[in-house]
């Protein structure tokens, strides 16, 4: 199968260059967000009956997780409203062509910090807090919004989208998974953008903004740091900028060569195992450890934690990869085969979230008629009981996604060892003990 | 060999793996009694383990604030006052595993207050990991050839 153009449909491609719906769709999630941080700071105490815990962390975490980022990758960043106010200040406009001039300071980002690691760090200090980020509404309502004042700031010193290119603790793994989606924007015809003067889809021009994710896309081989902003579809004058229908994972079949990508690999893995083991597990010690911030139990999760990520998991990978002859350096072996756990960690977030989000669903029409807790009723469904949902699929399911991604990345791992001269089979069988690991912790 | 053919013969065996009937030992079911001490966040034992078609009593005794414990699979359920007690009686005719969890909210880490109990065998696992071991075994023969081009 090769690509599939979806913008020659007119319609598509009409409403893709328009401004107003993704506006519309930017309005709906901004006020959305800032409904989340109200009722996070203001409404029930209770987790489990707060609109933005139930909303922000089984709602959108189910979108996100089990649809945007396996069959649209970055489709979320298209319509995350948290770079938006710091955008239209940046800019100084909505919708209106750019003013030259730049807003605010527009300095670049340091080249030290052009990488993921912030966001890996990012991702990580959210990681260790989890449980009670996840479970606690005025520290998700602060969590969000400390995320959009710092989108906000950073829009004020740096140019583009420097919080969601290098900061966003989401934004990470979802360009590491974005490679697996069966959808690209991808331009037509390199020769089209060698010859163009003024290159307006990177720098801006009457039609529309210089690309915020910082990204020329007549260079763009990976999903990875596309945001899907969709505004080189309207400055290039060329009409050369496609949105195209793909094959599953068809950017791993070159595999990256970055530390920073590896590590995001085995942070999104390690922390998979962990919340399953912690947060799903029948082990009482372990969810006190992870709730009790601060507690010297808390100290030992989170030494084991980093552990687990930083030394464990990459530690086994490394042995194995010693394993076999190459003539490929270590390092580079190391990044690209690493490309294998990809498809490996997106579907064992998707085991863990099937159960997490199944099971705590039902929270969902409660927190809908009451979502500030003050006594509505919007929908009659304000005493709605907890009643999990489907749990006779759940296991086969779960089954389904861990040997479906174990499958998905042996093949990722044989083409990636095929780059690097090497073998695939202590990727493979590192895969299927990881895989192991996990069916034994979900079933 | 055509590698349709293997390809034909692994999804042959995964098919089998996951959906052939497993022996069943025949033991006779007995009732099986059970204290669970229930506190923020956890049970106490956590998992429980009894044979298809024994008769289990689980005594849920609440140390803190209510608490209450649902079983998947078997949507029974009971709730217990702080220091109370209270009882549910059903029969474990399902066989595998299954996770309870505290169906009352009892604070912050409710969601997360889980125990597991098997059933019998749990098969669904072995399967699983069977199911795995073929995938990857499906993988091998292509692994081998690459690594000769290597060497």
């Amino acid at each position: 199968m090769n690509r599939i153009e979806l913008t020659r449909s007119p319609f598509i491609k009409n409403a893709l260059k328009s401004r107003y719906p993704q506006l519309a769709v930017f309005i709906v999630m901004l006020v959305g967000y800032i409904f989340a941080i109200l009722s996070g700071l203001i409404g029930s105490r209770v987790g489990s009956h707060n609109f933005s815990i139930v909303f922000v962390w089984i709602a959108w975490w189910a979108i996100l997780i089990l649809v945007a980022v396996p069959f649209f990758g970055r489709g979320w960043c298209a319509v995350c409203p948290i770079p938006l106010p710091g955008e239209w200040l940046q800019r100084g406009a909505v919708l209106s062509p750019p003013d030259k001039r730049p807003k605010w300071l527009n300095l670049r980002v340091p080249k030290m910090f052009r990488n993921i690691w912030l966001q890996n760090i990012s991702f990580l200090l959210l990681a260790l807090f989890s449980s009670v980020l996840l479970t606690t509404p005025n520290i998700t309502g602060i969590v969000l919004a400390a995320m959009l004042f710092a989108a906000i700031g950073l829009s004020a010193i740096f140019e583009r989208r420097a919080f969601c290119r290098y900061l966003c603790p989401v934004g990470g793994f979802i360009g590491l998974y974005s490679q697996t989606a069966p959808i690209e924007l991808r331009i037509k015809d390199k020769q089209v953008c060698v010859t163009c003067i003024g290159k307006p889809c990177y720098n801006g021009s009457s039609a529309g903004y210089g690309c915020p994710w910082d990204v020329f896309p007549g260079g763009l081989t990976r999903n990875t740091y596309c945001g899907l902003c969709l505004e080189c579809i309207r400055t290039c004058p060329h009409d050369n900028i496609a949105i195209n229908l793909r094959p599953f994972s068809a950017d791993l079949a070159k595999p990256s060569t970055r530390m920073d990508e590896a590590f995001k690999a085995f942070i999104m893995l390690g922390s998979a195992m962990i919340y399953a083991g912690v947060l799903l597990g029948p082990w009482g010690a372990f969810k006190d450890a992870a709730y009790n911030v601060g507690s010297s139990a808390w100290l030992i999760y989170a030494g084991v934690f980093l552990s687990i990520i930083f030394g464990i998991l990459p530690g086994f990978f490394t042995l194995g990869l010693l394993q076999t002859k190459s003539k490929t350096s270590l390092k580079q072996r190391f990044a690209s085969l690493s490309t294998a756990l990809i498809p490996l960690g997106l579907m064992f977030w998707v085991a863990f979230s099937l159960s997490f989000v199944l099971t705590n669903a039902s929270y969902i029409l409660a927190a809908l008629s009451d979502p500030l807790s003050l006594g509505w009723n919007l929908f009659g469904t304000a005493n709605a009981t907890w009643q999990p949902m489907l749990t006779s699929i759940l296991a086969p399911a779960q089954t389904l996604a861990l040997v479906g991604g174990l499958i998905w990345s042996a093949r990722t791992a044989q083409k990636a060892a095929g780059e690097v001269k090497a073998s695939p089979i202590p990727v493979i069988v590192y895969c299927f003990i990881a895989t192991c690991l996990m069916l034994w912790l979900l079933l | 060999m055509n590698p349709r053919f293997f390809l034909l013969l692994f999804v042959m065996a995964g098919l089998v793996v996951a959906f052939a009937p497993l022996p069943v030992l025949a033991v006779t079911p007995q009732e099986r009694t059970f204290r669970i001490d229930a506190r923020q966040y956890a049970y106490s034992p956590s998992e429980l383990k009894v044979n298809a078609g024994d008769t289990v009593n689980i005594q849920l005794v609440s140390t803190d604030v209510v608490h209450g414990l649902y079983v998947d699979g078997y949507d029974v359920s009971i709730e217990a006052d702080p220091g109370q007690s209270a009882t549910l009686t059903f029969v474990a005719d399902k066989p595998g595993s299954f996770r309870f969890r505290c169906n009352v909210t009892c604070g912050a880490m409710h969601p997360f207050m889980i125990g597991k109990l098997t059933v019998g065998t749990n098969s669904w696992l072995y399967r699983s990991i069977a199911l795995a071991s073929i995938a990857v075994i499906a993988f091998f023969p292509r692994g081998k050839k690459d690594e000769r081009t290597v060497a």
